[in-house]
């Protein structure tokens, strides 16, 4: 087990935080975090990465408790907060130096485990971090986080912000580097990244919703979504949800995603109801689950 | 039938020494819709909406905002335009009711005007409960929809969105794009960056920029088709992935 | 020791690349000094002073009434003896007494040279100075109306007489003021921002959850500042030396070794402030508001401490920099060694020592 996590609650002044929350990640895992800004994501990291002390329940992370043996984990986790936090006014290579210095090693001793990721920044090497364009600051964030090769990865949202060709590859280079056997945990806002987790845990308000691998959080669901479409999506979703016996409706990409309440459902009656409506080009079907889907439905 | 233009760009350029941020962009936006601006980080979408809203001057090339030259009439441009950006959106130390007020101001509205206004936006959002809290304390969420109708205080003809959903939760999300639909529905002409493909859908028309240009502009439906792809985030790859 | 040096050499980087802070590291000595040093004439009008004739002439009376006639100058009263001098200064009444020698009018037509000499309380030196400028105009101004008559050549000088500060020269009170809120500002302010800005920018999260200790982090922070301080006192006294030829009477060794203690406390009062600020701006105002101005006001560099209310004497006890500059002066002014100033260095150490001591204490190796 590398991340243990149980009954942890922490409050501020204000809120409280993070509520009863407990999960487990095993060694080599590619476990997601996955919530909107504010389900307390951050405060969870803070209190596995020994920066914050919970105010109930206890953690340990390769097993160590993240009270008692903070020294220890600070020495052997790899970790990246929100923000990509590098030195704008340094280079990338002495953003990547001076992590290395600090943490008592050199770029070319793991020069192996970052090589694949620092060949693409390579070419700026000589460019401050702060005039890197998102992107670019992400990769150099997770090269300073990995310098050291840890066996633990924290990953605080290190995709938001940053454009979906950067947020796809950096999902490639953490794939890459779970081979490496580093464990992983990331947390990030954008649902449709949850697939590419061994298993997530959907999160909000504080409150773990489900924990899960995404395939069987999508098996599990037992309703039936429909994909629907016309030429009028603004006024669709009106109709729809003025239909006696909808559930949900929620627009997704250029489908809306429909439940029903009744299991007898038929897509013919709707038909007709749209028809009904004026509407045209008509268009209905069994959709895909996303874990999207899911956590709204939680 | 001729669609109104009411965004008219023509060979925009903005250079930072030798390196052209935006380069040579032309395209227009139609009364009404809702344009959909994506691109990479980097891609130059920022510094060509600021450019649009008036902060920032082109280097060379012209366009019109809601009938006004960006040269020449950059503060009549400003006072007809809304804008929402992720990162300033209220103040958080202030109640909403105060934000409202403070915005309703600095675009000149009258007392009895934001009124009105105050009144119409707490029936429209069911803000009652909140109308007198910090808007530091509200979720973000929350935040997000309040700012969005502060934008639209001053009835402009077009408000410019620059991500305005980052990081909120798919339900107000969707909440957040059923104002943009009503709104647009209602005559404002909507300009709108994202990160997540599939809002690019709910566009009436989405531009892609790549390295400063424009590189692809349709409906997303038809550039599904012509990237013979099923989905937004897909013709995205593909178009950046191609140029790089 | 690797970890420690990179450390370094990281915020040397940081220090050398923003424009700001070198300015306010390397401009901000040499325009403070510069402007104290010349720029700073305070208008008297009206000064009360007392005058001692010895003289007791034609010329002297005509002098007497020109200074009486003056608007800057009131002549509270005449005295007639030295010793009267300093029981006018205690009754605080005058703020100058202004000496004729014997046989003025003689040895202005004989010696073409005769002597004014103007005593002054020497705690208020440039006022001093100031009287002694008015004095020498008043005087000028009656010579130049006799011109035509019969003497031409004639010189008066405007002696002043004060203990420590002979050549009545403000700057020489200035330079260890400003040489205090110098090192006050760099070493506190710079270090708390430069602290609380890795807080802001996120970095500080990475360095705790990293092998280095909290007491490195410190230490590799505020060791650059403790340079380029050096430096800046170095440049300071450089300045005062040679533009405004302040004398440096004491040991150097000991004056770099006071320097250096100041210094460090300086840098634990900016890690104090760090510790309770989350961002440049609080750490701004608070080492502007809670040091500099307690600097400003309190230590006795712009205003004299006695001749503050007592409350306000007994708070600036508290004040390190007065002890430093009552050390500086000693060191410069009266070339003392340490068996003078062992009492103000033993309360400096006090200080310094507490003051870690607190900022260690304070120190979070967490975030809250």
């Amino acid at each position: 087990m590398s991340i243990k996590v149980q009954n942890i609650s922490k409050s501020y002044k204000t809120a409280k935080a993070v509520k009863n929350v407990s999960f487990e990640v095993n060694r080599g895992e590619l476990f997601g975090l996955i919530g909107p800004d504010g389900a307390g994501k951050t405060t969870l990291f803070r209190i596995l990465t020994t920066l914050l002390i919970a105010n109930e329940g206890r953690a340990s992370v390769m097993g160590f408790d993240v009270v008692k043996d903070y020294k220890a984990i600070r020495n052997s986790v790899g970790y990246m907060p929100g923000k990509f936090s590098l030195y704008q006014d340094l280079t990338v290579e002495e953003n990547l130096t001076f992590f290395a210095t600090i943490f008592g090693t050199t770029i070319q001793e793991n020069y192996d485990l970052i090589k694949d990721i620092y060949i693409q920044i390579a070419p700026f090497k000589n460019r401050r971090a702060g005039a890197l364009s998102g992107g670019m600051k992400q990769k150099l964030a997770l090269c300073c986080a990995l310098i050291h090769a840890p066996k633990v990865l924290f990953l605080d949202e290190p995709t938001t912000g940053v454009d979906p060709i950067s947020r796809k590859e950096f999902w490639e280079m953490l794939k890459r580097l779970q081979q490496k056997d580093i464990t992983i945990l990331v947390s990030t806002p954008y649902m449709d990244e949850a697939s590419l987790c061994d298993r997530i845990a959907l999160i909000q308000d504080g409150q773990v919703l489900k924990i899960d691998s995404p395939e069987n959080i999508i098996k599990n669901y037992n309703k039936i979504i429909y994909d629907v479409a016309t030429k009028d999506t603004h006024a669709l979703i009106h109709d729809l949800k003025n239909y006696p016996s909808q559930y949900s409706v929620n627009a997704f990409g250029e489908y809306i995603h429909y439940i029903d309440k009744e299991s007898d459902f038929n897509t013919k009656e709707l038909q007709k109801y749209l028809q009904n409506k004026k509407h045209i080009n008509i268009e209905i079907k069994q959709a895909q689950i996303t874990i999207e889907d899911v956590f709204m439905d939680l | 039938m001729e669609k109104e233009k009411i965004i008219a760009v023509k060979n925009l350029t903005k250079k930072f020494g030798d390196f052209a941020a935006v380069d040579d962009i032309s395209f227009d936006v139609y009364k009404g819709e809702i344009f959909g601006f994506l691109g990479a980080n980097g891609a130059g979408k920022t510094t060509a909406m600021k450019m649009l809203i008036g902060i920032s001057s082109p280097t060379t090339g012209d366009a019109t905002v809601a009938g006004f030259d960006l040269h020449s009439q950059s503060e009549m441009v400003k006072k007809n335009i809304g804008y929402m950006s992720q990162k300033f959106s209220m103040y958080d130390d202030l109640t909403v009711k105060e934000n409202i007020i403070f915005f309703g101001g600095i675009y000149g509205l009258s007392r009895a005007k934001i009124k009105t206004k105050i009144a119409s936006l707490v029936k429209e959002l069911q803000i009652e409960d909140i109308i007198n809290s910090l808007v530091g304390s509200l979720p973000l969420g929350w935040k997000q929809k309040l700012s969005f109708s502060v934008a639209l205080l001053h009835d402009p003809q077009i408000v410019f969105l620059d991500e305005p959903t980052g990081g909120v939760d798919p339900i107000t999300r969707r909440q957040f794009w059923e104002m943009i639909y009503t709104q647009a529905f209602k005559g404002t002409t909507i300009f709108v960056t994202t990160h997540y493909m599939d809002e690019a859908e709910y566009c009436d028309r989405v531009s892609i920029m790549v390295a400063g240009k424009i590189e692809a502009l349709d409906t997303p439906k038809k550039l599904k088709e012509q990237f013979k792809v099923d989905s937004m985030n897909d013709v995205f790859l593909k178009l950046a992935r191609n140029i790089e | 020791m690797k970890r420690f040096i990179g450390f370094i050499k990281k915020e040397f980087y940081h220090i050398f690349r923003d424009k700001r802070s070198l300015f306010i590291l390397f401009g901000m000595p040499i325009a403070q000094i510069l402007l104290f040093g010349f720029a700073i004439t305070n208008e008297i009008n009206n000064v009360d002073i007392a005058i001692l004739d010895h003289s007791n002439d034609v010329e002297t009376q005509k002098i007497i009434n020109k200074i009486k006639s003056s608007p800057y100058f009131n002549v509270e009263n005449q005295i007639q003896s030295e010793r009267e001098i300093e029981s006018e200064f205690k009754k605080g009444k005058v703020k100058a007494v202004l000496i004729f020698e014997p046989d003025f009018s003689k040895n202005l037509v004989t010696k073409k040279v005769a002597v004014i000499q103007a005593v002054t309380d020497a705690t208020e030196p440039n006022v001093a100075n100031t009287i002694a400028n008015y004095t020498a105009a008043v005087i000028q101004n009656y010579q130049l109306q006799k011109k035509q008559a019969t003497i031409s050549q004639v010189k008066v000088d405007v002696q002043s007489r004060m203990f420590y500060n002979p050549e009545l020269k403000s700057v020489f009170n200035f330079v260890p003021g400003v040489m205090t809120v110098i090192l006050m500002l760099v070493s506190a302010m710079m270090t708390s921002i430069s602290i609380t800005r890795e807080k802001e920018l996120g970095t500080m999260e990475i360095l705790l959850v990293s092998p280095l200790k909290p007491f490195q982090v410190i230490v590799g922070k505020v060791f650059p500042y403790i340079f380029l301080s050096i430096i800046n006192a170095i440049v300071i006294l450089l300045l005062g030396y040679f533009v405004f030829k302040m004398p440096i009477n004491g040991s150097l060794f000991l004056l770099m070794f006071e320097s250096i203690l100041f210094i460090i406390s300086a840098l634990s009062l900016g890690i104090l402030i760090s510790t309770i600020s989350d961002s440049q701006q609080t750490a701004m105002m608070l080492s502007l508001m809670g040091l500099m101005l307690p600097v400003i006001i309190l230590s006795g560099f712009i205003f004299p401490i006695n001749s503050m209310p007592m409350p306000m004497q007994i708070i600036s006890n508290i004040i390190p920099a007065k002890w430093f500059i009552i050390i500086v002066k000693a060191i410069m002014l009266k070339g003392v060694g340490i068996q003078y100033i062992w009492k103000e260095t033993l309360v400096l150490i006090g200080m310094t020592v507490f003051f870690i001591a607190l900022s260690i204490k304070k120190y979070k190796i967490r975030l809250e």
